[in-house]
């Protein structure tokens, strides 16, 4: 074709930095533009910021190339998806937006992420895990990039004492995506002279972690299965325990329950421990290899929970362990004999402190407006207790010593009357119907917290529960709880829950004859 | 003072003639004000041109040495205002804010303005906050222009271009003594690049010499018969003397191409995304060579007829690229090309879309669609650009939107306002749901999870004035939010004095972080820092006394959930009178971490002691219910594995970034949660006598929990 204009072939290098407002996602970019043009090339820039920033996902864009002489080149102020060489996300989910996004080709896109989850509110709202899975990231990611380098690069940074950006800077240069050597990287940090040192560290344990990735993390440890501590007719007593479980139960649930009797052991005593092993007997006896024993490991979780009833004993007893005061220091950094302070905040209700009197004490209060008052006006506002000083560390101390009495108390005896009502129900329901049986076991999950959380879950619990009454002798109704508790772990105020249970109520009063013409 | 320092910046703008500048589109417009011997700047703060108020926060020496002045107005309609100083006077001035919000407030001015016209070159900098990355409504500035006859010019965005643009935006201004519009969009203001400098020049007509020297001269006051002859002065010589001004200066660019029979109309700020969609059809290069002729409008109001019409005749197709709507620029085109008589066909809206950001994607897109249409032999040989189509439509990537989550914008790490919701939450918990008007700032962020507070949002400042028509009697009360932007820019005339005069029986909250946060953390007048150049210090509550509030509760610690709490129900319950304003006041943390980290580093340094708070969670005493996130949303506060078997629900957990703003355990208080919060309390350089005291009682509680622990019975 006469008079084509020429077109030269050069074409820049795309680089997109997937992050969050606050991560240092700017400052990654600048070093990138930095690191472009003291190599003479030319480099654009862009970003997005404003209120956008305020910790949502944001893009950063840079595209650069070698001069011609006395050319400006244009360049894109936006990733052209399948056109990107190098997408950089400072968190997992933000890779797979990124990928979403179509900004990863395969191919043709390196893909740095770091795998660390930061997780979003939906996420961790919820009254349940409602935590998004990694993987199908990780699976996206691997068959889309031409080279995916992962690593958690924010603990890298964090053990570094240094910022993410550094880090993946580091990850950037062990890429080779850039045709700059990692001394021009390095150099680039130093020249913008902020926070060097830290910075260049986290640098090359980016560099690092991305060129040999770390093995994989140790297997989770073995379930516990040594006495220690105590008297010796104590641990003799646990050893019979011990053995109890093995020779009594499947092997499927023994490391179910060997967690469980660690837990009431250390939340009781032996004694309590060996009624855990006697009610979940109960339920084992109903249970058989063909279910791969499952009713037997669910009731060795479920039972041990229930049984380890948060109290405020419990809470006094994990709050005042010699344990708990290094695990504190060990979490805020403090060097030793750096004086620590830690104030707890307590805020017990009427209800709970009558639940910690002795069960006829407790009643009597209960059922007295007077002492009612009285009792109430003492614990109307939250205590705070500085666990650091004898005045507030001995109060609490003789509180969890409180735990030799505990089976005399009023909250006792509700929680056991509580855990065996559920626990006939499951027995009696375990012979017809298997699945309905371990379903009715998992509900236990929604009874947790303390105060108004646990009232509204005990609460949930039983409308979950109550739904028996119209699901009676239908082939489907485990699924039917099974969505209930899933319902009722979406939200906080049960609104799903009511919801589905208005569907189950239609169920039961939708009559047989109607039904098969639905049909 | 700014979240950000602009100390770096602030030497860019001393750079004299033939040095090069590299930074930041809108720096690049602020130092080209200057160049172009500005006498005075203004504007209201907002992404995408906050840098631009910023930086010359940053640079009072310099503009005391050219006799600049500027002012960060209480408002666009303020700033637009400013430029009445350019009616008499040969001075040149600059006003800037985000459009078309800003624009919006500051109409009433800019009519003014236009009507009369300028002797001095009047620049409004508008940042067009449209696309990926904005935060308002998506509108046109466009629109007004035209209404009001204002020049709009709409640069290529790179830097040398939009330099000239600012230069020639003022001779332009004083050529047809209209004032000039100059759009900028989020990209091109962020966009790193670079452009040979000038000296700067101060204004050869000083604005003391205004003042010592006044002019005047009715005809240019907006008032009849004056009125009447501005409109046709409008019509018969400002707007020849514009397109005379465009045509002589050749500020539309025509880029020529082998492919002479088709071409495309572009506005300027959608060049480097169309030459980048040519290229990938293998029709332009990276260079800025095109096959495809280009007419680029640098300027795109008011349009050159002639021009349009030359480019488009003797070609068979041309596309118009115009981002937005309506399609202005493509009516426009059709009926000049009708009344030339030019049967080229125009394409435009009919290949792009309507609405929506023209991203390179989007163009790709729309220019292969004008090829098939038009040029259907060039596109069968030209190159297949690169595509995402079978990447979304892999199984494995479909599956991304079952777990890849949404992630709104929110309330940083330790924010003051954070609580302020919890409380009412916790309120509506007891009263129930309310109707809450919101309000544009920070605060708005209410509307996403967790809290999910608010119903509307009308515009900067008038979260109280939206609630008016609910100020009847009735079980609840409304709830009008305002922040202390809003409320200086607006609120306090059109909110709290509407709400006083009018005998609203509402509430009225009003959130005071100290600053302009939302915008970057710039002084108002309530704010508390000591700013040399700005009188701050005002407080809210004495304003809204002054404008006749009579029933005001201030919480000084928005962080102490249970007062907020009870203000707040107090304000709902209460059988007073009038509006109930409540004021809830505590320092942006963004900015007070900038303040006090480094200051708290520099004392432990120097040996003093100091106290660093930061909260934890004991995992084995959390449930893994989550309420306390239900009630927070901080993102320092999250979930991890509980490591326990037995708990399968995830435990709460704080991570390093925490704070210690003691929002968790005022939370865990106020609403009865649970005991898994501690605070801790890491203290540096303590003393000799606390180190004692911290060892005796380190011993003691230590030889307790031994004497439990050693007897503890425990299965490893």
């Amino acid at each position: 074709m006469d008079g084509t204009v020429p077109m030269h072939e050069d074409r820049p290098i795309g680089v997109a930095i997937v992050a969050m407002g606050g991560q240092g996602g700017g400052v990654l970019a600048d070093w990138i533009v930095a690191l472009a043009e003291h190599a003479g090339w030319y480099a654009q820039s862009t970003s997005v910021p404003g209120v956008a920033q305020r910790t949502g996902a944001t893009i950063y864009y840079v595209e650069m190339i070698r001069p011609r002489s006395g050319q400006m080149p244009v360049l894109s102020l936006m990733p052209v998806p399948g056109d990107v060489d190098v997408v950089i996300a400072a968190e997992m989910m933000e890779a797979g937006r990124a990928i979403q996004r179509g900004l990863v080709a395969p191919g043709r896109t390196t893909l740095i992420a770091s795998t660390h989850r930061a997780l979003a509110v939906t996420e961790k709202m919820q009254p349940g895990d409602g935590r998004a899975d990694p993987a199908a990231v990780m699976t996206a990611a691997r068959a889309m990039s031409r080279q995916f380098l992962a690593a958690d690069m924010q603990a890298i940074a964090e053990r570094a004492g240094s910022v993410i950006s550094a880090a993946l800077f580091g990850a950037l240069a062990a890429s080779a995506a850039l045709p700059f050597r990692r001394e021009a990287f390095e150099e680039t940090v130093r020249v913008a002279g902020v926070g060097v040192e830290g910075s260049l560290r986290a640098f090359a344990a980016g560099f690092d972690a991305v060129i040999a990735p770390a093995a994989n993390p140790a297997p989770s440890p073995e379930a516990p299965s040594v006495p220690q501590g105590g008297s010796d007719a104590q641990r003799a007593d646990l050893a019979r325990a011990l053995q109890r479980l093995d020779a009594q139960f499947p092997a499927a649930a023994h490391a179910m329950l060997r967690h469980g009797l660690a837990r009431l052991v250390d939340y009781q005593d032996t004694a309590y421990a060996h009624e855990y092993l006697d009610r979940v007997a109960r339920i084992a006896a109903l249970d058989d290899a063909a279910h791969d024993f499952a009713l037997t490991t669910e009731a060795a979780r479920q039972v041990a929970v229930a049984m380890s009833y948060d109290d405020v004993i419990r809470v006094a007893d994990l709050k005042t362990r010699g344990s708990r005061r290094e695990r504190v220091r060990t979490e805020v950094g403090a060097r030793p004999e750096q004086p620590v302070g830690t104030t707890e905040f307590f805020h017990p209700r009427l209800e709970e402190v009558c639940a910690t009197l002795p069960a006829g004490l407790g009643r009597a209060v209960e059922a007295s407006p007077v002492l009612q008052r009285m009792v109430g006006a003492m614990f109307a506002r939250g205590r705070r207790i500085r666990t650091d000083t004898l005045t507030g560390y001995v109060p609490l101390y003789l509180i969890a010593g409180l735990r030799s009495r505990r089976r005399t108390l009023l909250r006792h005896a509700r929680e056991q009357a509580h855990l065996t009502e559920w626990l006939t129900l499951v027995e009696g329901r375990a012979r017809d119907d298997y699945a309905l049986a371990l379903e009715l076991l998992k509900c236990r999950r929604l009874v947790k917290g303390y105060s108004d959380t646990h009232a509204r879950g005990v609460g949930k619990f039983g409308k979950v529960i109550g739904a028996l009454s119209h699901l009676g002798g239908r082939a489907d109704a485990a699924d039917w709880i099974r969505r209930l508790r899933e319902a009722a772990l979406a939200d906080e105020d049960g609104k799903m829950l009511d919801g589905a249970l208005a569907t189950v109520a239609t169920l039961a009063t939708v009559p047989t004859e109607i039904k098969e013409t639905v049909r | 003072m700014a979240e950000r320092s602009f100390a770096r910046e602030v030497q860019d703008l001393r750079l004299g003639a033939g040095e090069e500048f590299r930074g930041e589109g809108i720096l690049a417009v602020t130092k080209a004000l200057l160049q172009s011997g500005v006498g005075y700047v203004g504007g209201y703060q907002g992404a995408p041109i906050s840098h631009l108020m910023d930086v010359l926060a940053d640079a009072q020496d310099i503009l005391t040495d050219l006799g600049v002045h500027f002012e960060a107005c209480a408002s666009e309609a303020a700033a637009a205002s400013m430029l009445a100083a350019s009616v008499m006077y040969p001075i040149r001035g600059a006003v800037t804010w985000k459009s078309t919000a800003g624009t919006n407030v500051a109409c009433d001015a800019l009519s003014n303005l236009a009507s009369g016209g300028v002797t001095g070159g009047a620049l409004i900098v508008i940042g067009e906050d449209y696309g990926e990355g904005s935060s308002i409504m998506q509108e046109r500035t466009h629109a007004f222009a035209m209404k009001s006859q204002i020049w709009l010019l709409d640069p290529r965005p790179n830097l040398p271009s939009i330099v000239a643009a600012v230069e020639h935006g003022f001779a332009l201004s004083e050529t047809s003594s209209t004032p000039v519009m100059l759009e900028l969009r989020i990209r091109a203001c962020h966009v790193h690049g670079r452009f040979i400098c000038k000296d700067n020049r101060a204004s050869p007509f000083p604005l003391i010499r205004a003042l010592n020297e006044p002019r005047r001269d009715t005809q240019r006051i907006v008032l009849p018969p004056a009125s009447y002859a501005h409109e046709q002065e409008k019509v018969t010589k400002r707007w020849p003397a514009a397109v005379e001004y465009i045509r002589a200066n050749g500020l539309n660019e025509t880029f020529a191409g082998d492919i002479d029979d088709i071409g495309i109309i572009l506005q300027g700020g959608m060049y480097n995304g169309v030459m980048r969609a040519l290229a990938l059809f293998g029709l332009a290069d990276v260079w800025g060579e095109t096959r495809v002729p280009l007419h680029v409008l640098n300027v795109t109001y008011p349009l050159i007829g002639d021009d349009l019409a030359a480019f488009c005749r003797g070609k068979r197709a041309v596309l118009v690229v115009e981002e937005g709507q309506p399609d202005f620029i493509e009516q426009a085109l059709h009926a000049i090309l009708r009344r030339a008589d030019v049967p080229t066909k125009l394409a435009g809206k009919d290949a792009l879309p309507m609405g929506g950001e023209y991203t390179p994607q989007v163009l790709v897109a729309g220019l292969r669609r004008f090829l098939e249409a038009h040029a259907p032999a060039l596109l069968r040989e030209a190159r297949t650009p690169p595509s995402a189509a079978e990447v979304l439509a892999d199984a494995r990537v479909k599956a991304l939107a079952q777990s890849v989550p949404p992630r709104p914008p929110s309330f940083c790490t330790g924010c003051p306002e954070r609580p302020i919701f919890s409380a009412l939450t916790l309120v509506q918990k007891e009263l129930g749901e309310h109707h809450v008007a919101a309000d544009i700032g920070c605060h708005l962020f209410s509307i996403n999870p967790p809290f999910a507070i608010g119903t509307t949002t009308m515009g900067y400042g008038l979260g109280p004035s939206s609630a008016a028509a609910f100020q009847v009697k009735a079980e609840k009360r409304p709830i009008a939010v305002v922040g202390d932007g809003g409320f200086w820019h607006n609120g306090l005339a059109t909110g709290i004095s509407n709400a006083v005069f009018n005998k609203h029986d509402g509430v009225v909250l009003v959130v005071d972080n100290y600053y302009s946060a939302a915008t970057g953390g710039q002084d108002i007048p309530s704010s508390r820092a000591e700013n040399p150049s700005r009188s701050t210090k005002h407080p809210i509550e004495e304003a809204v006394r002054g404008v006749g509030g009579r029933w005001v509760r201030r919480i000084d610690r928005t962080y102490s959930v249970a007062k907020m709490r009870d203000a707040l129900r107090e304000a709902l319950t209460t059988k007073a009178e009038g509006p109930k304003f409540v004021i809830a006041s505590s320092e942006c943390m963004l900015n007070r971490q900038r303040r006090e980290r480094p200051a708290f580093q520099a004392a432990v340094k120097r040996g003093e002691r100091r106290v660093k708070q930061r909260f934890g969670v004991d995992e084995d005493v959390c449930t893994g219910d989550h309420a306390c996130i239900r009630l927070s949303g901080c993102p320092s506060l999250s979930v991890k594995d509980s490591g326990d078997p037995l708990k399968q629900d995830p435990v709460a957990a704080i991570d390093n970034s925490c704070v210690g703003c003691g929002n968790c355990g005022e939370v865990a208080d106020a609403a009865v949660l649970c005991p898994s919060f501690y605070r801790a309390d890491v203290v540096h350089n303590a003393g000799p006598w606390e180190l004692w005291l911290t060892r005796l009682r380190t011993r003691l509680i230590g030889a307790l929990a031994q004497r439990r622990d050693a007897r503890r019975l425990e299965l490893a």
